[in-house]
């Protein structure tokens, strides 16, 4: 692999290569893993650790930023401050290489053309590993939402690149002896999820722990309201072995939160003809069965699930996995006994016959 | 949800007329099978539902036969010899030409006294399953074998002279008489058989389906049957035989002759004489026994069919298996991939069990596929090759009789019930004897003329499909396996769901899948050459020996029978999507709809 190739510089999160966590960083390997594990999170592209290298490689930025840092007191918290934010803009104002910013311009646009046209993306660092503080502490600090355009989605990345040089970073690498040398970040590009149904999914029945069904509650517009209660849900039961409903309760689902282009929600009455027709579709809900028993396969224990049906996205890719967390409930009690008779022969079979008759 | 509607009932079949030109028809029938006028009150306290699946036509009189001998043996079993606590049998009539049952409870007084009796019988039979099966088959072959050695000829002008010198003592009336009697005993004989195992097949397979059903509340009938199922039932090797013969025909390159010919006659003749032909020739005559004792009916009828009686009907089957096999098509059943699913799905309901619930899951499964194959299996020996040979032999009666001038048809005979053709062959050995006519030449003809009239008028009209009121649930388990008549049937059938959605059509998801396609409605086995390659079967019941047109389908759809029917089993044997027990489908489809048949869901949906 050469490092310096325009296709190393960016992986979309469903590609078929392998992702390797030293190019992309913790969070888009996640999400690449999840996507090939039949879990798909809402579509997007990792702008990998090669994309950065170029960036400081190709220019004289990686000179530039040395030579700041040069002989830098950590105790002296003013002068990092101000070396830090001197070092940021550094990054901010660099001219990127043509091929870097044309292998993300592209990734971008065939997302926005998955998506119909333009969205909202989600820009966020994805730190390899040891860079910094902790992953946390990157993840949540470089989050930028409801991002639109192009050129607002380039620059929220070069500020991704820069929180590499917070002060707080800076002097975290210098006091545990990390050096700057190879020093890298990845980027999480991922579009903004616009659910038009959303929901719950426990890979268990919670009212009995029988662990061979899933679960789905399902309502219009954002999960808040299903979560919360203040809508009574579609329901669902499926079969986790033959993938085959069965038992569906459909509601009246009055209300639903719907997301704007600016990141706001808005609150809405769902007008009559919606509101006691499924929330989606049975080829939508199989897909959410397949998704939450990817995920529990994935992450072997049964599982509690957010996921939303995305309304930009074309069918067959609009069902989008949010989360997924152990179940806690079920997962701290000893298996439910719903049976009446243990064993095989001829004994089990009559006990089972006469309890049969009793329940009758 | 229409729990709140109220009851509603089916009529009684006291207040249903029969159609016209049918009247008197209850003298066709024995007594005890149809409903008596002075029994009303009695009868109209039970349910009866119409046994459709197994008997869709009208049944001529000595047709009764096949009733009576399956529900008295049925019932002996549960009742006498098992003493299955709480089911006795299952009752029957005839109304208007078509059986209708009524399933037998225990009065619950009486169930704890039979448990232990219950243990002890049937509890032997489970233990010694394969000893005591082996020795089943031994016996029914002999019973078949004995039967086929019946042999029914025109009395001779002269008692042979061997007889009179060897003093014999007896003319050839002796054998005749014996022989028919002989004939009704060793079909009584298998049908006592067919019952011998099947029961227990049944209650073995329930025990597995309600610890699932307990302890995975809601699982799909489908996946218990999928879990069970056998892949390698002799119910399907006559078909298997006919795919292994047109692949044969390929390999010696013999494509042309199948295809220039058109009956049986007209391609053995052009095969004779070539190495290739008389190799191929000889590897059909090797199939035959046993495996052309198969009928496309069921085998309750006397005008089925069967493949050794009208070779035309598998050669056909056959010159159709080699055009597909010279394209290269995969003709046989795809049993490697209904091994693996089936073992994914044991498994993947195994995997959320532990502990005790693991092992009992194991074990309930373990002895439900130990008995399982029977439940297939028993239907060739017995319904196919039994029968067969049995009406074979009745035709050849009727046919001699028919010679003598008793009656005008060939296959007539099928208007007395058994019991009228004793004294009929008593009428015919004594006219013989005293030198004069027989009576019957002048007497059944006419008599005949009058039944075929009364059975045909019976013929115009479609059965109801219950009478009386049915019970607030059903739950009798061989009921709802059997024929698929489950609660929700029952209310379909009453019009609760009417208005609903008129295209969308409920039965049982009998096996998985989702198709769209073409709708062909076949009400009859002689209608099956219309069906087209990857068109949806629509049918008020189906036969295994439609076995090859299974190749050509592409999913099936019913109006009668549950996860057990011949259409389920032989749906999920080829991987098909079927859907069974619809009670209405053939009538409400029509040929050449648009149709989406969901066997995961159990729906079918008309899309035009």
């Amino acid at each position: 692999m050469t490092e310096n190739s325009p296709s190393n510089y960016v992986f979309p999160f469903d590609s078929t290569e392998t992702p390797l966590h030293e190019r992309l960083g913790g969070k888009c390997t996640s999400l690449a893993i999840m996507t090939s594990a039949g879990m798909p999170v809402p579509p997007g592209f990792a702008v990998t650790t090669d994309a950065f290298d170029a960036v400081m490689n190709q220019t004289t930025l990686r000179a530039h930023i040395v030579g700041v840092l040069e002989g830098l007191d950590m105790d002296d918290i003013a002068e990092v401050d101000r070396r830090a934010a001197h070092v940021r803009e550094l990054i901010l104002t660099q001219e990127v290489p043509d091929d870097v910013r044309d292998a993300t311009l592209s990734a971008y646009d065939d997302l926005m053309s998955l998506c119909g046209g333009e969205v909202p993306v989600a820009v966020r660092s994805s730190a390899t590993a040891e860079d910094l503080p902790d992953a946390s502490f990157a993840g949540q600090q470089d989050t930028y939402l409801w991002i639109l355009g192009r050129a607002t989605v380039l620059a929220k990345i070069r500020e991704c690149w820069a929180s590499l040089y917070t002060a707080r970073a800076i002097t975290y690498r210098m006091a545990n002896n990390i050096s700057d040398e190879g020093l890298s970040m990845a980027v999480a590009v991922q579009k903004m999820v616009n659910s038009r149904t959303s929901g719950v999914a426990m890979t268990i029945d919670p009212t009995n722990g029988d662990r061979s069904k899933i679960v789905v509650d399902a309502s219009w517009g954002l999960g808040e309201m299903v979560v919360s209660g203040e809508v009574t849900p579609d329901n669902f039961v499926i079969d986790k072995v033959m993938m085959s409903v069965v038992n569906r309760i459909i509601s009246d689902k009055h209300e639903e939160l719907v997301p704007t282009d600016h990141g706001t929600i808005v609150r809405r009455e769902v007008e009559a003809e919606r509101r006691n027709s499924p929330s989606l579709s049975d080829e939508e809900l199989m897909t959410v069965a397949r998704l939450s028993k990817a995920a529990e396969k994935h992450y072997k224990c049964v599982q509690d699930i957010e996921w939303a049906i995305d309304a930009d996205l074309p069918d067959g890719a609009n069902v989008l996995l949010l989360q997924s967390r152990p179940e806690t409930v079920w997962s701290q009690k000893a298996a439910p006994k719903n049976y009446v008779s243990a064993g095989h022969g001829i004994e089990a079979i009559t006990k089972s016959m006469m309890a049969q008759l009793k329940r009758d | 949800m229409t729990h709140d509607a109220p009851r509603k009932s089916f009529p009684s079949p006291y207040d249903l007329q029969a159609p016209a030109g049918a009247e008197g028809w209850q003298e066709l029938y024995p007594y005890n099978l149809v409903f008596q006028d002075n029994l009303r009150e009695k009868e109209d306290q039970k349910f009866w539902f119409c046994d459709s699946q197994h008997w869709p036509n009208v049944f001529k009189p000595f047709e009764v036969i096949g009733v009576e001998f399956a529900s008295r043996c049925l019932g002996a079993y549960n009742t006498r010899h098992y003493i299955i606590p709480p089911a006795n049998g299952i009752d029957y009539r005839i109304h208007n030409g078509y059986n209708y049952f009524s399933p037998v409870a225990v009065d619950p007084s009486l169930i704890a006294d039979r448990v232990p009796h219950f243990m002890e019988r049937a509890g032997h039979y489970f233990q010694n399953w394969e000893s005591l099966l082996a020795n089943w088959k031994t016996v029914v072959l002999a019973n078949i074998a004995e039967m086929d050695a019946i042999n029914f000829e025109k009395l001779p002008d002269m008692v042979p002279l061997d007889d009179v010198t060897g003093g014999l003592g007896m003319d050839p009336s002796v054998k005749m008489f014996e022989d028919y009697d002989r004939l009704i005993q060793l079909a009584y004989r298998n049908w006592e058989r067919h019952f011998e195992f099947l029961n227990l097949g049944y209650v073995a397979y329930l025990d597995f389906f309600g610890f699932c059903k307990q302890t995975f509340p809601g699982i799909p009938d489908l996946a218990i049957a999928k879990m069970v199922m056998g892949v390698d039932s002799v119910l399907f090797r006559p078909d298997d035989e006919l795919k292994n013969l047109a692949a044969l025909a390929v390999k010696l390159e013999l494509t042309g002759v199948f295809a220039a010919h058109t009956s049986a006659d007209g391609v053995l003749g052009a095969l004779a004489g070539s190495a290739a032909g008389d190799e191929w020739i000889a590897a059909w005559k090797a199939a035959q026994e046993p495996w052309f004792n198969y009928t496309s009916g069921n085998g309750f009828y006397g005008s089925d069919v069967y493949w050794c009686d009208s070779l035309d009907l598998p050669m056909g089957y056959i010159q159709d298996y080699v055009v597909r096999a010279a394209r290269g098509e995969q003709l046989h059943r795809p049993k490697d991939a209904l091994i693996v699913e089936r073992d994914r799905i044991a498994g993947e309901y195994a995997e959320v069990l532990d502990g005790e619930a693991l092992e009992t899951f194991q074990g309930k499964l373990g002895l439900a596929r130990v008995v399982y194959p029977y439940v297939e299996d028993h239907n060739f020996y017995i319904e196919h090759w039994t029968m067969g040979v049995f009406w074979r032999k009745v035709r050849q009666l009727s046919h001699l009789l028919h010679e003598e001038g008793f009656w005008e048809n060939p296959d007539d005979i099928l208007y007395l019930s058994r019991d009228e053709v004793r004294p009929v062959l008593f009428d015919y050995a004594g006219g013989w004897a005293v030198g004069v006519d027989a009576i019957g030449p002048s007497y059944w003809p006419k008599e005949i003329a009058r039944r075929t009239k009364i059975v045909a008028a019976l013929e115009e009209a479609r059965p109801a499909p219950a009478f009386n009121e049915p019970p607030a649930e059903i739950n009798e388990p061989f009921t709802i396996m059997l024929w698929g008549i489950t609660t929700e049937q029952v209310q379909q059938w009453l019009g609760a769901d009417e208005g609903d959605n008129p295209g969308l059509l409920k039965g049982m998801a009998a096996s998985g899948g989702v198709v769209e396609g073409l709708a062909r409605v076949i009400t009859h086995a002689d209608q099956l050459g219309q069906l087209q390659q990857g068109e949806i079967l629509v049918a008020p019941v189906t036969a295994p020996s439609w076995g090859p047109v299974f190749g050509k389908i592409s999913a099936t759809v019913t109006d009668i029978g549950g996860m057990m029917s011949h259409a389920a089993i032989v749906c999920r044997e080829y991987g098909l999507p079927a859907v069974t027990g619809t009670g209405r489908a053939s009538t409400q489809i029509k040929t050449g709809m648009m149709l989406r048949v969901d066997g995961t869901q159990g729906t079918v949906t008309i899309l035009d």
